[in-house]
């Protein structure tokens, strides 16, 4: 069997590591002692679109889960930066999968170790209900793609062990053009969303008078193009057109960082329109209304302590 | 001299009720909300707070009652221009009609119906706590100047402005207003709708130091589109801008744009960061800034008719 590290255990983490236990030897990397105990004693239940429970080696050290061919990072991205460090040194052999919001975050880890990568964007979804049970909620796909040191056949050997788990997963030669797509129309949605209380409906599209929602939303995605072409990607789909046909289809799609907003949590600004504004930083491109949006929600969230 | 206040909410009752307390002024106020036009007239109209004044004077809500005035005053919402002198306009055939809204733009809706038009700009500030009575927040200067277009003339801008004086609301008429306008303008474009959309008081959205540079950013685009006019601003609107923020004076103080969103009112965000973009446009100079808030301004007004 495929000896498989999860590292970080929070919803996407989990679903991992649960689905994945059935097919390989699962072991599990947590920050605290307690959850790490939990686990080990009590295994990892899933519910919602399956109904198992999974049996996973658990630990807070990277040290006691052996030396695993596949490590799946699934930190939040504000964890990066430190689980990064504490893996120095450790599963020299393996390969890391990142499966960040966002894009960068094979870079920040790959700052920390010569392992070889694969680049992941998850769309599944879940809610944790304990340190050892995760609810599966949304069964979309996770795409792959090779990142430093690996190639296409590598992303497609890995997305067939997802698959042959239960969870749902594509591989793509290069995963930047899918990947930096998504992340511009999401950058863009869901922040004019969470701003507006508008969800994603026609309003975004409209370009009939100076004042229209569609002149802001069609500069953003312009902004964003322009950081792609600056990183050398070409983009899979047009973000404007993304953002043009799902405004066609009648629903309302209510973007994630909209509901956060609603429940006022915090969002994943960072993750997303903040990796479009760092990487934009890094190669010189300006990029004046993510910022302005950036910094508009980050306020609006700092307005409910 | 006969003075109609037109739009008599928290500002126009500031002027209303300071004005009645001269002996040769006679006040009129216009408004249409019934039960403030009922009160004002069964008890008089009465300010607390920066000044305690009780004044007599007559209201009504039928443009058809008012006799001709020597001066109107107007005060709605920039949304209710158009509609309220429309209405009023008859009034002033033989007189001067001052500005004292916010935003850009009342100017030409008053030309549009009248022959001599006064710029103006104020900085008291209150609000209607019930009919009849109005919290009297912030004191502060009001400048008068001749419209541009359609100019009253200079001695009749002078008359305004002292009246005014006498009355307690400080006035100053001078030849070019549009200085002080557009340093309120600015004022109000570059802070109001960041706590309309952030649901931040003053003072919390200047002390973030990212969104204060984007404060800055909207009041520097909003500079470059009044000097492509050849606009001397009176006074750098930062400075105020930090004012406004000290503890002592403004850092609690919700603006009016993020009162009307938490209400679910129309703001004034068209004649605000839209009046910035509009001259922008006619003067060649980008607002990428405003034209951006004023978007999401709109769309958060959208949002309420889903």
């Amino acid at each position: 069997m495929t000896r498989v590290c999860v590292a970080g255990a929070g919803v996407i983490g989990s679903l991992f590591a649960g689905f994945l236990s059935r097919v390989a030897d699962v072991g599990v990397l947590v920050r605290r002692e307690e959850h790490a105990r939990a686990l080990a004693e009590q295994g990892l239940r899933v519910s919602g679109r399956a109904d198992f429970t999974a049996r996973v080696a658990a630990s807070t050290d990277p040290r006691e889960l052996g030396e695993p061919e596949l490590v799946i990072v699934a930190c939040k991205g504000n964890d990066l930066e430190p689980l990064g460090t504490r893996l120095e040194g450790r599963f020299e052999g393996a390969t890391m999968m990142t499966v960040q919001n966002g894009i960068g975050a094979d870079e920040i880890l790959g700052r920390h170790g010569d392992w070889r990568q694969l680049s992941a964007v998850t769309f599944m979804s879940g809610t944790r209900h304990a340190d050892t049970h995760v609810e599966y909620i949304l069964d979309t796909a996770t795409w792959i793609g090779p990142a430093r040191g690996t190639t296409g056949d590598d992303a497609r050997a890995a997305a067939a062990l997802v698959a042959s788990s239960g969870l749902l997963a594509e591989a793509f030669d290069d995963l930047r053009p899918a990947q930096w797509s998504k992340l511009i129309f999401n950058a863009t949605v869901n922040a004019v969303a969470a701003l507006t209380g508008l969800p994603h409906d026609p309003h975004f599209a409209a370009v009939e008078h100076d004042s229209d929602l569609g002149h802001l939303v069609r500069d953003l995605v312009d902004e964003g193009k322009a950081v792609a072409a600056a990183a050398g990607v070409e983009l899979r789909e047009d973000p404007w057109e993304m953002n043009v046909h799902a405004t066609r289809r009648g629903s309302r799609h209510h973007p994630s960082m909209l509901e956060d907003v609603e429940a006022r949590r915090p969002t994943e600004i960072d993750l997303i329109t903040g990796s479009l504004v760092r990487e934009a930083a890094r190669r010189g491109v300006p990029v004046p209304l993510h910022t302005a949006l950036y910094r508009l929600v980050k306020a609006k969230e700092a307005s409910w302590e | 001299m006969r003075i109609c206040v037109v739009g008599c909410g928290a500002v126009g009752s500031l002027f209303a009720a300071n004005l009645a307390q001269l002996d040769d002024v006679e006040v009129w106020a216009y408004d249409l909300a019934r039960d403030h036009v009922d009160s004002i007239n069964r008890s008089g109209l009465r300010l607390t707070g920066a000044g305690e004044v009780t004044a007599r004077l007559r209201a009504t809500a039928d443009a058809g009652e008012l006799p001709p005035c020597e001066f109107g005053i107007v005060a709605t919402k920039a949304m209710h221009t158009d509609s309220a002198i429309r209405a009023t306009a008859h009034a002033f055939a033989g007189g001067c009609v001052a500005t004292v809204q916010n935003g850009l733009g009342n100017e030409e809706a008053l030309a549009a119906h009248c022959e001599r038009v006064i710029r103006g700009t104020t900085f008291p500030a209150g609000k209607l706590v019930e009919p009849g009575v109005v919290q009297w927040d912030v004191k502060g200067d009001t400048t008068f100047g001749p419209y541009e277009e359609r100019p009253a003339p200079f001695e009749e801008v002078e008359r305004l402005a002292d009246a005014c004086t006498r009355g307690g609301m400080p006035a100053t008429a001078v030849a070019d207003a549009r200085g002080p306008q557009w340093r309120k303008v600015i004022f109000n474009a570059a802070t109001n709708p960041l706590g309309a959309l952030t649901g931040l008081t003053h003072g919390r959205v200047c002390e973030q130091p990212p969104l204060r540079r984007l404060v800055t950013q909207l009041v520097d685009e909003g500079k470059a589109v009044a000097a492509a006019q050849a606009i001397e601003l009176d006074a750098d609107p930062e400075e105020l801008i930090d004012y406004a923020a000290r503890p002592d004076v403004a850092y609690g103080h919700k603006a009016s744009m993020l009162q009307d969103v938490e209400a679910r009112r129309q703001t004034e965000v068209d004649y605000l960061n839209g009046g910035i973009a509009g001259f922008g446009r006619r003067h060649g100079v980008p607002t990428p800034g405003h034209d951006a808030i004023w978007a999401l301004v709109k769309g958060v007004e959208a949002s309420w008719t889903q």
